[in-house]
């Protein structure tokens, strides 16, 4: 595992405030969701990413224009890293017509294939093989776009995980899955559902299938951006998949309504010591690179951007039931 | 036989099948084929023998034996801009892609809004009657028919396997392509000039007036043979192709229901939950005071399918099941 751990910290400063803003930007409107959400405004289930804004910024700064992801249930966090409009994903949250799903997802099946964005999704691993697919077609058309699925550490459990990177080992796709690895698969800590030898290294599951393999400080954007942008750029030229292991914590439950009555006060205590919404913007100031009053802007602005958000939603009107029935194929004759 | 040209040439299922996905990857590069052996062996059934030779091994392309990743990649790559083939050896073997086929296939575009294309082609073979056991003796088109967001097609004649074939390959929305191990070597007419048909049309394979027999595949030309002699009888029995299972097209199936008014409906789904039973049920609906007796359902008893022949053959529907139920009704 030869490149463990390398950083390259030769970041410019215009992408560090970059990600600085996407940090905050995921933070401000997961918690505005859940405020709305613990109001009854928003339906269904809740699955918050805070706490591991880092990874998804970090990761999707590398990522060129054209390239894919695929998200998972905690999928808010990719979204948005991957530049989604806040509106239209609050709008699919409330269940609005104007939603990125017309409505027809939710907070876990937010896609946008014009943004490359494949789709979060609702089954552990499931993203993993259409990010496969994705990879293959790209070296199909003779492209050099890199496919990344997001997953968390309960999807090396899971079949689609080792078909999909045995499959692009055998045929050195440019596959780079990013394994957020947040100590607990669902209320279940990461050592009831794997094998001692990988619970402090889960790269190695890449390993018979010749990713190359990183392992950084989820915690840390600039140390996730410098792993992916190096797995992301060797996958481009031509080098294969890659994995990355994300060492990370969600500070909430698994989902909204989850007492978490399986981790210690203890334990929380010292993860939130790490997080990257209050460390970074305190680096970057320490550094020289913002200001407070920069700061105190880029704050305002986004929790404006949020709360417009948030009211774009609320005014959107509900679909139309007649709307349940569109969508399903791509020519509606064809349906019985 | 619906189509009017007289240009023919005789083929069999296989034969047809294998042109057919030849001129499809002829005419667009997008087109291409995985699986497991899909290269050198052709395929499972060797359908595909000689596409590797002819297209490269980049087009046809074998894939690890991972259900999972062969249809999931598959519609990754649909989702992108190519236009996947996949071939699934069994339809017992789509159980191994569950997730897939269930909670992605057949969501992703409605889930998404609707604003995707997914042209994605999944080949399966059902199989029966080859002394193969349970595992590889299974027709599960219903179990695919049942999940909203799969097209599902049923090839049952050489004309089927270029007329569904092409339909399935060119259409934006996945389709499941059901064959028939025991039906690659029958051979028929097949029209030589370009025709596609469309998915969610029904044929009528033979015109008769006495009894409708609804029937899939091998139980069609079971039904063929037993109209012949039912023929030989004075009895005039009516042959329906349903090509597409899901869409249903109900209405020829019923217009046929209520010329005759007595009704077989014959499948190799087993017979609780089949095909046959969802079929019996459209037209009970809809021609119920056209109809002289109950629609009559034969289907696989519902046992998996033994291995030794006399088990076999005791569970799964043959010509004279069909004479015997058509006669029931006259």
């Amino acid at each position: 595992m030869s490149s463990k751990n390398r950083h390259q910290r030769d970041i410019d400063d215009t992408v560090r405030i970059d990600m600085l803003r996407t940090m905050l930007r995921i933070r401000e409107f997961e918690t505005e969701m859940r405020h709305k959400f613990a109001d009854g405004e928003v339906p269904g289930f809740l699955h918050l990413y805070i706490g591991q804004e880092a990874v998804a910024t970090g990761v999707c700064q590398a990522l060129d224009e054209d390239d894919y992801l695929t998200s998972t249930h905690r999928g808010h966090g990719h979204c948005v890293a991957r530049g989604l409009d806040t509106k239209k994903m609050a709008a699919e949250l409330y269940g609005r017509e104007t939603g990125y799903c017309n409505g027809k997802g939710g907070s876990m099946h937010i896609a946008d294939v014009t943004a490359g964005m494949l789709g979060a999704n609702g089954i552990v691993a499931g993203g993993i093989p259409i990010a496969t697919g994705a990879a293959l077609s790209a070296k199909m058309r003779g492209t050099d776009q890199v496919a990344v699925p997001f997953f968390g550490d309960g999807a090396p459990s899971q079949g689609a995980f080792h078909e999909s990177f045995n499959f692009a080992g055998t045929r050195e796709l440019p596959l780079v899955g990013i394994i957020e690895n947040n100590q607990y698969g669902e209320m279940s800590g990461i050592e009831e559902q794997h094998p001692e030898a990988t619970l402090d290294d889960m790269t190695l599951y890449g390993e018979p299938y010749e990713a190359d393999r990183y392992q950084v400080d989820g915690m840390d954007v600039e140390a996730v951006y410098a792993a992916a942008a190096e797995a992301i750029e060797n996958a481009r030229g031509g080098g294969g998949p890659a994995l990355i292991e994300c060492l990370t914590y969600r500070f909430v439950g698994h989902h909204e309504g989850d007492s978490k009555f399986y981790r210690s006060d203890e334990e929380e205590a010292e993860w939130e010591a790490r997080d990257p919404i209050d460390r970074y913007p305190e680096q970057l100031m320490d550094e020289g690179v913002l200001t407070e009053d920069e700061f105190a802007e880029i704050q305002a602005d986004i929790e404006q951007e949020i709360e417009d958000a948030v009211e774009f939603a609320r005014e959107s009107p509900f679909p139309d039931p007649s709307a349940a029935y569109e969508g399903l194929y791509s020519n509606q004759s064809e349906q019985a | 036989m619906s189509q009017t040209t007289t240009d023919t040439e005789e083929m069999t299922v296989r034969e047809t099948i294998n042109q057919t996905l030849a001129e499809e990857m002829e005419r667009d590069e997008r087109v291409y084929i995985q699986g497991i052996d899909v290269a050198g062996r052709g395929g499972t059934s060797s359908v595909l023998k000689g596409l590797d030779d002819e297209f490269g091994t980049d087009r046809v392309l074998n894939t690890p034996i991972s259900e999972v990743a062969m249809v999931g990649s598959g519609l990754g790559a649909s989702a992108t801009g190519m236009r996947p083939i996949v071939e699934v050896m069994y339809a017992g073997f789509l159980g191994v892609a569950g997730d897939q086929l269930l909670n992605q296939v057949s969501k992703m575009r409605y889930m998404f809004g609707g604003k995707l294309e997914l042209p994605l082609t999944i080949r399966t073979k059902n199989h029966m009657g080859a002394q193969a056991a349970a595992q590889h003796s299974q027709a599960l088109h219903h179990w695919l028919a049942g999940i909203p967001g799969l097209k599902v097609v049923c090839i049952s004649t050489p004309e089927d396997a270029k007329g569904l074939m092409k339909a399935a390959v060119r259409s934006d929305d996945p389709v499941i392509v059901f064959e028939h191990g025991n039906n690659y070597t029958r051979s028929g007419e097949v029209p030589t000039e370009e025709y596609i048909f469309d998915i969610g049309e029904a044929a009528v394979e033979r015109g008769g007036s006495d009894v409708t027999v609804v029937a899939t595949q091998v139980q069609l030309w079971n039904a063929l043979e037993a109209a012949e002699q039912l023929s030989e009888e004075g009895i005039s029995v009516e042959v329906v192709n349903p090509r597409t299972i899901s869409p249903l097209d109900t209405e020829t199936i019923v217009e046929s229901a209520r010329k005759t008014g007595r009704c077989v409906v014959v499948d190799e789904t087993p017979l609780s939950y089949g095909t046959q039973s969802h079929i019996a049920m459209e037209i009970s609906q809809e021609a119920f005071f056209s109809l002289d007796f109950p629609v009559q359902r034969l289907g696989v008893d519902d046992v998996p399918i033994p291995f030794s022949p006399p088990l076999e053959e005791e569970v799964v529907p043959d010509t004279n099941d069909i004479v015997e139920s058509v006669l029931s009704l006259t």
